[in-house]
């Protein structure tokens, strides 16, 4: 049995259903993220099992204890806000014994799991300290240290960085994951930002409008998306509109050019459009490999990204954004010049259903 | 550019004399009990006068009472409209600015009306009950300048994930409301408990004709028998007033200086 579990959990507001039959089963020390749009249903399925939330049906176990209808100060588990959410007349010291205090423990124990925490969190000498007086990212691990203080069965983070800025956000994710490793504790982390989710997670939980489309590691959501939602939403994605050549064989034509995929294209009928996906980083601007696609085209857009170049190339009605590494040696192509773009038949990825021709 | 400099000043200077001149008019007709010189008689009168010290003792008494029960129920009531019923805001808007519609005059008859000592419930025939009403009719006097102030400090702070922080980490309502909310709203708390005193300190009609002995009437009876110390005690009341909003200040600045909000 696992950790946390989640049955058939169901949310509506008056006609509106914002969570349908979410079903998940999470390890003990399992890192998993709530990963989609906004208004997706991620956050109302976090604040379920927060207990801020009441389900219109399903349940929440937590280590085999069902907590659905517990009221959220006696479930156990430690909640990151957007917003931090310190208590601004409390100091640092104050705040990440709180939950200890409410708790009844000894003052001794209080102060030495407060010094723990804050050494945890490489913030020592801020006890003293108010809120107002940290920054945004300190006061978000102060936030951490709280929430982890009183040893929670639970750690449930809601979009902790997005009021972060960029560099600060990648150190502190990785300091997130790098203390939930240490501690070996459950956490359920949500977020829009699929660099994010891809970069910390154990596994991903992909939502759109209340439902769950797909769950699985990063490198499984990243590489086999199951559903059109998945591949468009979770990193850069190019789609062609393919015409079905033999089905049987996978062959297709893009803007008039023969391509083939490594899979057989279901159900397809020859001269039916299909849609195929293609990621920036498997294509390249290179001579083609034996039993490797290859398209004729002509640079339309050349955008510098630092360490990557990112190539717009054209076909007729289909276009493909390409990434390559930024030589210094080698200038990018100008725009309008003739290229090759190949790529190998088992980076083409067969999304669901026809399109109309 | 030099005009635009010298308007407002202009502006200001009216704006004072307004209000310092009347004032000043006042407190010099306070000093002229004795003839021919200035003297500060009339205060010695009125802070000699028994009456005075029994009925600001009196006042000051209720005040205080006004202010704990409009704490206790103005906080959790705008605590609850701002986390759990915000569509209601209207609503209980509406109700606590209606005493600044209603005339204390229609509060106190209707009251009059309700615990006469012939009523189902007779409150106006004890004394220790007519405190107690008159306690009552302050806190809805009051009530405007009590809801706003709390409203104003609880929209401050974002008290649903306050709120839920604290859950979170296992604390129950009563924590919640006395040790996180409460402290966060304690400069708007204060604010209205002054303006509160302020308002009880000064009430005439409640306290007139539910016939108790508050400073109130006593500022009337002076003030239609005597020449000199009516213009005194408008002068202290003044000073009282200004007092209380000075602390409020000094409350206020002390505790930005304490715990200032998160930005």
């Amino acid at each position: 049995m696992a950790f946390l579990e989640i049955d058939h959990l169901r949310k509506s507001f008056g006609q509106l259903t914002v969570v349908e039959d979410f079903n998940l089963a999470i390890e003990r020390g399992e890192f998993v993220s709530f990963l989609g749009p906004s208004g997706c249903g991620k956050t109302t399925t976090l604040r379920m099992v927060a207990g801020f939330e009441t389900p219109s049906s399903g349940a929440i176990r937590i280590d085999s204890k069902d907590v659905t209808a517990a009221k959220p100060n006696q479930r156990n588990v430690g909640m990151v806000f957007q917003s931090y959410a310190l208590f601004p007349n409390m100091t640092i010291a104050e705040n990440v014994g709180f939950g200890l205090k409410v708790a009844g423990r000894a003052a001794g124990e209080i102060m030495s799991r407060v010094e723990e925490m804050l050494a945890l969190i490489k913030l020592p000498q801020v006890g003293g300290r108010y809120p107002y007086q940290l920054s945004g990212g300190q006061q978000q691990r102060v936030a951490l240290a709280r929430a982890l203080a009183i040893k929670p069965k639970v750690l449930l983070l809601d979009e902790p960085l997005s009021a972060l800025d960029a560099k600060i956000r990648v150190s502190l994710r990785q300091e997130i994951r790098q203390i939930q490793r240490e501690l070996g504790i459950t956490a359920i982390y949500v977020t829009h930002d699929q660099e994010e989710a891809l970069s910390i997670s154990d596994r991903i939980v992909v939502m759109s409008q209340g439902r769950m489309e797909q769950v699985g590691t990063p490198f499984e959501i990243y590489n086999n998306p199951r559903t059109r939602f998945v591949a468009s939403f979770v990193g850069t994605l190019n789609v062609l509109k393919g015409q079905v050549v033999d089905a049987a064989s996978g062959k297709v034509t893009v803007d008039g050019q023969p391509i083939s995929g490594a899979t057989h294209l279901d159900g397809a009928k020859p001269g039916e459009i299909r849609s195929l996906a293609l990621r920036p980083e498997a294509a390249s601007l290179t001579d083609p490999t034996t039993g490797a696609n290859s398209l004729q085209g002509t640079v339309e857009e050349v955008s510098f990204l630092g360490s990557v170049v990112r190539i717009r190339v054209r076909f007729g009605e289909n276009a493909i954004s390409l990434d390559t590494f930024n030589k210094p040696s080698v200038a990018p192509p100008a725009r309008g010049t003739k290229v090759t773009v190949s790529f190998a038949r088992d980076a083409l990825l067969v999304l669901d259903g026809a399109e109309a021709a | 550019m030099k005009r635009a400099v010298i308007g407002p000043w202009i502006a200001l200077i009216l704006g004072a004399l307004y209000f310092i001149v009347p004032l000043i008019a006042t407190f010099e007709f306070s000093l002229r009990m004795r003839r021919g010189e200035y003297s500060f008689d009339a205060y010695r009168v009125v802070f000699a006068d028994a009456r005075f010290q029994a009925t600001f003792g009196y006042s000051s008494l209720l005040a205080l009472a006004t202010i704990v029960v409009g704490v206790l129920l103005v906080v959790p009531t705008a605590y609850w409209v701002n986390l759990r019923l915000p569509k209601l805001r209207p609503v209980i808007e509406f109700i606590t600015l209606l005493p600044l519609v209603i005339p204390a005059i229609v509060l106190v008859f209707g009251y009059l009306r309700l615990y006469n000592s012939s009523s189902w419930l007779p409150m106006t025939s004890h004394e220790r009950a007519t405190d107690l009403l008159l306690t009552f009719g302050y806190v809805t006097l009051a009530l405007p300048y009590m809801y706003r102030a709390v409203d104003n400090g609880l929209r401050a702070i974002d008290v649903r994930t306050l709120t839920e922080a604290a859950q979170s980490l296992g604390a129950g309502w009563a924590t919640i409301l006395f040790r996180v909310i409460l402290p966060n709203v304690r400069v708007a708390v204060l604010s209205g408990a002054f303006l509160t005193f302020a308002i009880v300190i000064g009430e005439f009609t409640l306290a007139a004709l539910l016939d108790r002995p508050a400073f109130g009437p006593y500022l009337q009876l002076i003030g239609a028998n005597r020449a000199y110390e009516p213009s005194a005690l408008a002068i202290i009341a003044f000073a009282v007033t200004w007092a209380c909003m000075g602390l409020i200040n000094l409350v206020g600045r002390g505790a930005r200086n304490a715990a200032p909000a998160a930005p």
